[in-house]
This record gives C-alpha cells, structure tokens and sequence, in this order.
C-alpha cells in the first residue's frame, strides 16, 4: 500500500484510475476503426517521403491528397505506396515525386497481396524504425556521459518566431541553468492541414515547427549541452491538426519532450474531436516508442475556468490523459501530465490549496514526470509582483517534487520572453530549488487541516466526476463543456473531412513494431 | 558629475511640482528618478557598463547609476539601473482620445435602448485572425461576464453573437450582413511583430472595399488596445484593460442612437 502524506484514500483512487481506464477503452475503440489524412501523411513520412512539389506543397500531403481524391483514404497510405513500390521498384519518396508531377494515379495501379506489399516496404519501415531507435540511444548514452539536471528539470520556451535567433536565446538559456528547450509554436500552426518546410525565419508568438527547425535546434542544444555538460532537452507542440506528423518528426529528428495532450486542441482551437482522438492515439505511440516525455495540457483548463472550482477536472482529466497514453504503449515514466499554480493570487490560504493540488497529484502519479505550470492568468503588467507569484509557484514546486518546471516569467502578461527575463527566472527558480531542496522531506500536513481536506475534496469530486463521464463517455462530456467550460459538438470544429472510416485490408505496420 | 547611491550633493533643483513640467518622482519633487533594465548585445566587463551608462545618458538620464550587471550568456549582458530624467512633459497640453459616451450599467442601456431604439440592437464579435485567446472577447459577450459585469448576452435589449476565436475577417463580416448586426466586436491579443495591427485593418479594409462600412459601427478590444489606436485604424472605439460589457454596450447604443435619431 502507497504511503500518503495527505492521507488520501488509495482505494478511492484505484477505483477513479478504473473509470478513466474504461472512459479511454471506449475512445480507443471508437478511435481503432478510422484513420485521418494526418495519420496518413506521418505513415508516409515514417516511409521516407519528405519534401514539397513545386507549389510549397509538402509530398505526404500530395500523396495522401492524391488518395482522399479517389475516395480511397480508407485503404491507407500504406497500401497504395507498397504497391506502388511492389509495381515499379521505385522508393516511396521517388513515387511521390511522380504523384506530385502528376506521372502517377497509386491508385489505379494492379494490386499485388498484403505479404508483397509490407515485405516490399521493409526496408524502409526498418530504416524509420532504426533511425528512432538510434535517436533515442543517442539520448541515453548523453544522459550516461555528460548527465542531465536534477528533476524538477527547468523548461523555458524560446518564441522569437525567428529559428536563428532562437537558437541564440536557446544556448543562452541553457548555459543560465535551463534543462528543457520549447520552441512554441507560431500562432496559426495547429490550425494548418500540413507541416510548412525547411528553416523558417517568420513567426508570430512562436516559430513554425518544421523538420528542418528540429535539426537546427538539436544541434545547437546538443553543442551547448557538451559545453554545459548537462544534456538539453528539445520540446516542441504536436498538436492541432498534423499531431502525428509532428511527433514522427520529431522521432527521426531526436526531440525529447512533446506537447500531446488528446483534448486541447478539441478545447482551445476547435478542432473536431473524432479527429484528435484519432490522431492522438498515433502520435501517442509514436512518442512512446521514441522515448519522449509528454507533457498533457490540463494546465489550460485553469486560464478559462476557475482553478479553485475545477481543479477536480484537471485530476479526472490527467487521470484520463494517463489511461490513453497506457493503451498506446506510453509508459508512466514519459507521462508529463499537466496541472498549474493559477489560483487567484488575492486567495485567503491559496498556497496551501496549490500545496494540496500538487502533493495529491504528486502522490496519485508517483512515477509521472509531472508537468507543473506557472500562473499566467493572473500574471499582471506587474512585474515586480509577478516575480513573487512565480516565486511561491518555485516553492510548491520543489516542495512537493515536480517534474517537469515551466518556468514562469515575470512578464508572462506583457510579451513572449526577452533573454533577460528568461535569466531572471532560471535564477528564481535556482534560488527557490537549492534554499528549499528538502522542504518536502521534512514537514507533513496535519491531519484535518486545511491542506489535508482540500486533497480529499478534490479527489473525491474527480471521482464523482469520472463516474458521470463513464456513463456519457467522452465525447458527450465534451459537449457538454465539463473541461475548461467549453462546450464542443461531436461533428463541429476543424478537420472532419479528414476523417475516413478504416476499410478492409487497411495497414498501418508501425503500430505493432512500436508498441512491442 | 559623480553620484552614488548616497550621494549628498545638494539637489538645488526647483522642489514645486508645476505640471507644466513633470518628471518622475523618487522621494523629491522633480528629482526625475527612473529605475530601468536592459541587456546590451556586449561582453560583460567595463566597457560595457560605460556603454550602458553613456546609453542612459543619451537617454535623457543625469547621474547613471548601474547597480547590477550580469553576463546573460556571452555577448550579452543585462543591466539595472538608475538615473534622473532630465525631460520634462507638460501635463497640461495634453489630450487623450476617450470614448465619448456615459458610462451606464445594463439597466441604463436597456432602459435606453428601449426608449430610444426601440427594437434589440444586434451585436456579433470574436477573436478574429489567427488569434486563439476567447477569455477577453467572452468577458464582454457571455452571459455571466467578467469581474461582476455582466456580458452583453445577459442584457435585455443586446442580441448579441459571440463567434468564437481564430475567426477570419471575411466569415465575422459575412455573420454580421447575414444578422443585419447593429455592431462588429473584435477581440485581439496577440501582439507580436503587429500581427493585430495587420489583422484588425484588414477587416476595415474589406468593409470598405464592399462599401458597408458605414453600415455598422465597428468597435475593437483587447489588453494593448487604446481608443486612440483603434481611431487610427478606422475603428469607431476601442477598450483596453479593465473595459466591461458596461463600457461597450453604452458606447453602442448612444452611437447607434446618434446615428438614427441625429
Ligand atoms: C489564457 C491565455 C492563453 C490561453 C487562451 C485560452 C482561451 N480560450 O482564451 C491559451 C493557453 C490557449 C493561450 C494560447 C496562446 N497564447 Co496566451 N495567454 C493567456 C494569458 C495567460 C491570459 C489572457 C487572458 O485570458 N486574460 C484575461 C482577459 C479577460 O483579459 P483581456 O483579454 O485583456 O480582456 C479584457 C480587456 O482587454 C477587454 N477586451 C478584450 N477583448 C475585447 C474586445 C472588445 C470588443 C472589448 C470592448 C473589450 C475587450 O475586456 C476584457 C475584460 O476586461 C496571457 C498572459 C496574461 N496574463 O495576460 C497569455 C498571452 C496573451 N498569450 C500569448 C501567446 C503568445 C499565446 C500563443 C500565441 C502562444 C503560442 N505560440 O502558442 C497561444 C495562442 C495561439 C493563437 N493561435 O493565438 C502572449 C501574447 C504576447 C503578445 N503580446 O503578443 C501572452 C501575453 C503570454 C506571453 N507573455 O507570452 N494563451
């Protein structure tokens, strides 16, 4: 039996755990008979297709549009490429080429069986599979010779919309102190049917995710983490509408850390939520096969909902996030779920309640590489006492043994970070951690107090709230807007069209290599 | 010119304030202290901290003072400093573009909008562009507000349409034609390289291209939005922080009022 220092009752907890494991069994059903052209266009890139035709457009989507045309999504990608290759002895990447001139209709080709097709695309299934594998050994033998940080690993974000000069602030940051690297995204990615390529130079708020800004990235962290001797972690956003894709970039290209959560997209962009649960699951198995922590966005609950009122949504919600990363192959040790210190700062005892919420999250998920959010929405223009909020964030933190420290920024409410605020916080940040590093091993919480109570009450409304949920199901739930207080309906939003139900014969031979 | 931290020169500055004249304030009329930060693209060392002092100076700062200084990574190094302004504004001359209306609570603007419209007035906004942020846009419109200030759904005589975030310019205008909206609401912020600036004059751009820009009165918002701003950008009014659904909604209907009744 598990030792609590909030006296949770683990019994209640086990049964909570239970209900979202059936809450994610029905998603993964429902989720197992249909593809997307995202799902698609990541099977083609896993099989080598990279590049764009003549107009920008990228090759998986040529391909996968090609297919979608002849209305035809059903069978795969997979499919039609093998027996493309099967018929013309040419590579998957030379056979998008000739789709993209228009030399070519995959489709309309003589169809050779399942055996000739997979065994013809071996190879290039085998070259994705051992370039992963290597990524991930590469991230191994780092951590074993130079080391790593202590957890709760410093994660800052760079935003210059610009990859150079990310780059620059990026090795800035690392040599200040900084474990984890995000390029956030610019504003609009999630929103686009493909992933731009090659380096890009112009962004809003954030910097394109492409393949290329991945290798640019690794490399300069990789070179500051030999000069720093402590490996960095690269983190980037799959999410929105190409979530697989990104994640298989982000595999072959050696990132360690990704933003997949399976319902924010639904949530903060309006992306349909058959499609995301779709794409979720692949991306979800990607990610686990490549070694990457995930971090899940409850914490954005709290920025449209209160944090006090729903903080029991953020817990049925990780619990959820937990069961659906389990039945991709995810194992706990990458689960970065979300949660966040966004009480209203004028709060009677708020510390405590924020002390309670991370030590009973901390306790129901002793294996998870916690990702714990600063307050951003109650951040104002000022800074001075932003700086103090995002102190006592630092205090829970360390106190209750995090994972994953976004750091907060003392300007959260003004702009995306300018190097100097970054360097201040990684100092807050420092001077919070190593003056406070055994706080947690020392103080308990006095039974029936206040602390003790409120991780009661939260988990017993998560509880109540999941048993709701695993009568209605998911997709219910988010129709009625029981998270984040936003409500979405099953066939609205983003990205439909680009759902297809699987049909017969249908592949997708990764799934089994990477889950194994 | 040298001065410390506690520096005894005699500060025979004139100590009245004359708002003809303003300076900041330290503890002494007119003694124009400013604290600042800011990173040079230098190495640490002195030639650094003179050129972050030569900076302050041509500034418009007297006495610069750098009390801490910290490579960043190498190159750059960040400063925090003090110094007294030596410029002055006159306080006096100065005219900031306002909203004209009274400020009413709901009550007040459906009693009026009843008495002097006569029918609902119809509103459609949302976070338009590539702007995903809902929180500020729904503040205004959803029914249970923001702050203790009820949304213009909540209000009797508004019909009001929230539509959302990441809504293009050309859907927002084609709701609003197909509503024969009274008033255009949109929300922006996100600010970076101007990307609201872009967005929200693209929208006046189209309304005028079609010739119906006349046809609504057309009002923005968001946390770095001024009146004066959306003035300039051919917006009838903009609210910036701390602007409730009580702000927007008297604005409109005593706009909306002076174009029908005169
Ligand atoms: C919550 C939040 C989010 C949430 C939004 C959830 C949602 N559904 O809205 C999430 C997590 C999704 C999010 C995402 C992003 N965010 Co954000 N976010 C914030 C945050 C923390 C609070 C904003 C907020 O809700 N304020 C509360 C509301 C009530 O205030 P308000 O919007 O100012 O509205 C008031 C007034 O301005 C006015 N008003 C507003 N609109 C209108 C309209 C009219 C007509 C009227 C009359 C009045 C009015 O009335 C309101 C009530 O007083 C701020 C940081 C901060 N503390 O400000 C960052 C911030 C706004 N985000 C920022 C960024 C960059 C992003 C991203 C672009 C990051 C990225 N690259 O992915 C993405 C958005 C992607 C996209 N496509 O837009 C930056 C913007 C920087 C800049 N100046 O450009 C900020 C400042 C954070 C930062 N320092 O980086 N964000």
């Amino acid at each position: 039996m598990q030792k609590s220092k909030l006296g949770l009752d683990f019994t209640k907890v086990n049964r909570a755990r239970s209900m979202a494991k059936s809450i994610a069994d029905d998603v993964k059903r429902f989720s197992d008979k249909y593809t997307s052209v995202a799902v698609e266009r990541t099977l083609c890139r896993l099989l080598g297709v990279d590049g764009v035709d003549a107009n920008d457009v990228p090759l998986p989507n040529v391909v996968v549009d090609s297919i979608k045309e002849k209305s035809a999504l059903g069978q795969g990608a997979v499919f039609f490429l093998g027996n493309a290759v099967v018929e013309t002895g040419l590579s998957p990447q030379q056979i998008a080429e000739k789709i993209a001139s228009n030399k070519l209709d995959i489709t309309q080709l003589p169809t050779h069986t399942r055996e000739e097709v997979t065994d013809a695309l071996q190879p290039y299934i085998d070259y994705s599979i051992e370039r992963i594998k290597n990524n991930r050994a590469r991230r191994e033998k780092y951590i074993e010779t130079i080391g790593e940080g202590p957890m709760p690993y410093l994660y800052v974000i760079v935003a210059t919309g610009n990859i150079y000069e990310d780059v620059i602030q990026a090795q800035a940051a690392a040599r200040q102190g900084a474990d984890i690297i995000a390029v956030i995204r610019t504003t609009g990615q999630s929103l686009l049917d493909y992933v731009p390529y090659g380096a890009t130079t112009e962004g809003f708020g954030g910097t394109y995710a492409t393949q290329e800004n991945f290798r640019i990235m690794r490399k300069a962290l990789d070179e500051v983490g030999e000069e720093v001797g402590r490996y960095i972690r690269l983190c980037n956003y799959c999410s929105g509408l190409c979530m697989p894709e990104i994640a298989a970039m982000g595999a072959l290209e050696g990132l360690d850390v990704m933003l997949n959560d399976a319902l924010y997209g639904i949530l903060f962009r309006d992306i349909n939520m058959q499609r995301t649960l779709i794409d979720q699951y692949f991306s979800r198995v990607i990610n686990g096969f490549a070694g990457i922590i995930i971090n899940t966005g409850e914490d954005n609950y709290l920025t449209t909902a209160d944090a006090v009122e729903e903080a029991h949504t953020v817990l049925a919600s990780d619990l959820i996030n937990e069961q659906m990363a389990l039945t991709a192959g995810l194992p706990e040790e990458q689960m970065g779920l979300g949660h966040a210190f966004e009480m209203d700062p004028d709060l009677e005892n708020g510390f405590l309640l924020e002390l309670a919420q991370a030590q009973m999250t901390r306790e129901i998920f002793p294996k998870a590489p916690l990702k714990y959010m600063p307050p951003t929405k109650f951040m104002t223009g000022n800074i001075f006492k932003g700086h103090i909020q995002d102190a006592l964030f630092n205090a829970v933190s360390i106190w209750t043994k995090q994972g994953l420290q976004l750091l907060g920024m003392l300007t959260e409410a003004v702009h995306t970070p300018l190097m100097q605020d970054r360097f201040l916080s990684i100092e807050n940040a420092k001077y919070v951690f190593n003056n406070m590093r055994n706080i947690g091993d020392e103080v308990e919480y006095k039974k029936g107090g206040i602390i003790r109570n409120r991780a009661k009450e939260v988990l017993d409304k998560a509880t109540n709230l999941l048993e709701k949920l695993e009568k209605e199901g998911l997709f219910t739930a988010l129709e009625k807007g029981i998270f984040a207080d936003i409500k979405r309906p099953k066939n609205g939003g983003k990205g439909l069209d680009g759902v297809s139900e699987k049909a017969e014969g249908y592949l997708n031979p990764f799934i089994k290599l990477m889950k194994s | 010119m040298s001065s410390g931290l506690y520096s005894t020169e005699s500060k025979d500055f004139d100590k009245t304030l004359d708002l003809k004249k303003v300076k900041p304030y330290g503890d002494t009329m007119n003694d124009g202290k400013v604290q600042m930060s800011f990173t040079l693209p230098v190495p640490i060392g002195d030639e650094g901290i003179e050129a972050a002092k030569q900076l302050m100076r041509k500034m418009g700062f007297e006495n610069p003072l750098v009390v801490y200084y910290e490579q960043l990574t190498e190159g750059f190094t960040f400063f925090s400093g003090y110094g007294s302004c030596t410029h002055t504004v006159d306080y006096t001359a100065i005219h900031v573009p306002k909203v004209e209306s009274t400020k009413w609570d709901m009550h007040q603007t459906d009693e009026f909008i009843k008495e002097h419209i006569g029918r609902p007035i119809v509103v459609v906004g949302a976070s338009t562009g590539t702007d995903a942020h809902t929180v500020g846009i729904d503040a205004i419109m959803n029914m249970k507000g923001y702050a203790g200030h009820y949304g213009l759904e909540r209000y009797e005589m508004i019909e009001a349409l929230n539509m959302g975030s990441q809504v293009p310019n050309e859907d927002l205008i084609a709701k609003a034609l197909e509503l024969n909206a009274d008033a255009i609401l949109v929300s922006q912020t996100v600010t970076q390289k101007d990307v609201h600036i872009k967005n929200m004059v693209n929208l006046i751009e189209i309304l005028e291209a079609e010739g119906i820009r006349h046809k609504m009165i057309v009002a923005c918002g968001g946390p770095r939005v001024t009146h004066e701003l959306a003035k300039e950008l051919g917006y009838d009014a903009g609210f910036g922080m701390n602007t409730y659904a009580d702000d927007v909604a008297s604005f409109i209907a005593q706009e909306l009022d002076k174009r029908i009744n005169g």
